[in-house]
């Protein structure tokens, strides 16, 4: 038998002085990052369902603005040949593209329209998906939360768990997303319009609908995360011990 | 008019009104100003105190403690004005019916609900008084808290579960793993350190529990029912664990339960009943009785 004497010593003074002196709680980001990335790995199940609804809002949006980006390529290519066509004819790029290329632009601007509204409602419903699933694992785990808080754990520490989790998921997801939604658009678009349109696409805007796409996804699983998260890290400790799922 | 002590100098300065630096060397009061002001803070809603002789004989004391759930509109008292002074070093067993209170009780000295009414001091410190910082540090340095459901973290090891109070505390890992190591290898669980609680049986998750619950070298354990989620044998060893932690590290234990077996080993057992304290027997009391109720109700191993 181990000494217990030593390893079970009592905390010698008033408290009310050791409370002065030694007042530091901590939870350093590399455990806390170290704990939530557990946390992801072993409820894979669960993460991977939160992560779902980020990768099919994301890759909803992926998709769209691939399809916009390829669109206009082609089309700018289309008008390159239009005016190097006219050039060789001696005519006016006008006559020659004339009638059906306005309605082609017209027709485009309104389809885009319609497919931003859809972006819009794709991610609120994919918000509205996210929050759901963020409240669950956070309220199967209130027995969770109430223990920590039993061994010390201040109320920073749990936001602080529940964020580094939704962040994860959010960017693992929304990637996963983007190549998703990027890939299926350009192999549509490929299959339709031939091999070389991926030549045709403008890549800087591209990267910037991406980057663009990764900021949603990881804004909207962070904002979904961060009530339901502050709501358990406030509840007393008995109360969340006490809960029941 | 209370005075102090310069901490520099030595000199002794009034303190009326608010003194920050001392008249003498000029030398920085505020700590013992501080000091000062949480003693008094603490020693307000006593009857009569004597920091000569209560200041480290009580550890626990509750005056008037009193707690009331609202369900709806019903208001249902679950603790009732309970007094209850509990000595450095003891076991002390709170025993009751289910309903009775018990788990108030715990809640309440483990400073994880707030009381409706009355106080509860920890080492003369009133709990109503702390911030959440401060309530934080009490449970992860001051309380080891055991559960019924042994509560550990299901995706973590039992090294990690641990460990865990011990990362808030501030340990460095190399001191923490081992101390982690050690704390395992004396509750007998030195080959199950990597173990997930779902691969240890219920007697060894509350001994993984145990452990955690003496991570920061608490002066107080709080176990609530420790042994109702195990059977006959296992209950027993856990009780045996925690008398041998009283006995030899002189760990305060206050353990709510209806086990019998714990009549055994307890100090002194207090019995609630409807939220208030029905009786408190001494274990110098008890001797006699529980000669026979211990060969009736405990089987030998």
């Amino acid at each position: 038998m181990i000494d217990i004497k030593r390893l079970a010593k009592m905390g010698g003074g008033g408290a009310a002085e050791e409370l002065h002196i030694q007042r530091q709680i901590v939870l350093p980001w590399s455990e806390a990052f170290r704990i939530s990335i557990r946390n992801v790995t072993l409820r894979l199940g669960r993460a991977v369902i939160t992560a779902a609804g980020v990768i099919l809002g994301i890759a909803f949006f992926s998709s769209v603005c691939t399809s916009k980006v390829i669109q206009d390529g082609l089309a700018a290519s289309e008008a390159l040949q239009i005016q190097a066509l006219a050039a060789a004819t001696g005519g006016t790029s006008e006559e020659l593209g004339s009638g059906s290329a306005a309605a082609d632009i017209q027709e485009r601007k309104a389809q885009q329209a319609r497919q931003l509204w859809l972006v819009i409602m794709s991610l609120l419903v994919c918000g509205v998906g996210i929050t759901n699933s963020m409240l669950m694992s956070v309220t199967e785990r209130f027995q969770e939360i109430g223990t920590m808080k039993c061994l010390g754990a201040l109320d920073v520490f749990i936001v602080r768990l529940f964020l580094i989790e939704a962040a994860t998921i959010g960017v693992l997801g929304s990637v996963v997303g983007l190549i998703l939604g990027h890939l299926a658009m350009l192999l549509i678009f490929s299959l339709k319009e031939g091999f070389s349109t991926a030549a045709k696409m403008d890549w800087s805007v591209m990267l910037i609908y991406l980057a663009i796409g990764l900021a949603i996804g990881t804004v909207i699983s962070l904002v979904a995360a961060v009530p339901p998260a502050m709501r358990a890290a406030r509840m007393r400790p008995a109360v969340a011990l006490q809960s029941e799922i | 008019m209370a005075k102090i002590e310069c901490p520099n100098c030595g000199a002794e300065i009034e303190t009326a009104g608010i003194v920050t630096v001392c008249p003498e060397c000029n030398a920085d009061l505020r700590d013992v100003m501080e000091k000062l002001a949480r003693e008094r803070k603490t020693s307000r809603g006593d009857l009569v105190r004597d920091d000569s002789v209560t200041t480290h004989e009580f550890i626990v004391r509750t005056r008037d403690l009193a707690k009331i759930y609202t369900m709806g509109e019903v208001e249902v008292p679950a603790l009732r004005g309970v007094d209850l002074d509990v000595r450095r070093g003891e076991y002390l067993s709170i025993m009751g019916p289910s309903g009775s209170g018990k788990t108030t009780l715990f809640n309440m000295i483990g400073g994880l609900d707030k009381p409706s009414d009355g106080s509860c001091y920890i080492e003369e410190v009133d709990m109503a008084q702390l911030d959440a910082f401060e309530l934080a540090w009490l449970r992860c340095r001051k309380i080891g808290y055991i559960f019924q459901t042994f509560n550990l973290i299901p995706v973590m090891t039992a090294l990690e579960n641990v460990t865990l109070p011990m990362i808030f505390a501030g340990m460095g890992t190399d001191e923490m793993m081992d101390r982690g190591r050690e704390l395992l290898d004396m509750v007998g669980l030195g080959d199950r350190l990597h173990h997930k609680p779902f691969e240890l049986s219920g007697g060894q998750q509350q001994r993984v529990a145990v452990a955690r619950s003496l991570a920061n070298s608490p002066a107080i354990v709080l176990a609530d029912e420790p042994t109702g989620n195990l059977d006959l044998q296992t209950g027993k060893e856990i009780i045996d664990l925690l008398k041998e932690l009283n006995r030899e590290g002189g760990v305060t234990i206050i353990s709510a339960t209806h086990d019998l077996k714990m009549i055994d080993v307890s100090d002194r057992i207090v019995h609630i009943r409807d939220g208030e304290v029905e009786r408190i027997e001494e274990r110098a009391d008890l001797e006699l009785e529980i000669g026979t109720l211990g060969s009736e109700h405990v089987p030998e191993h």
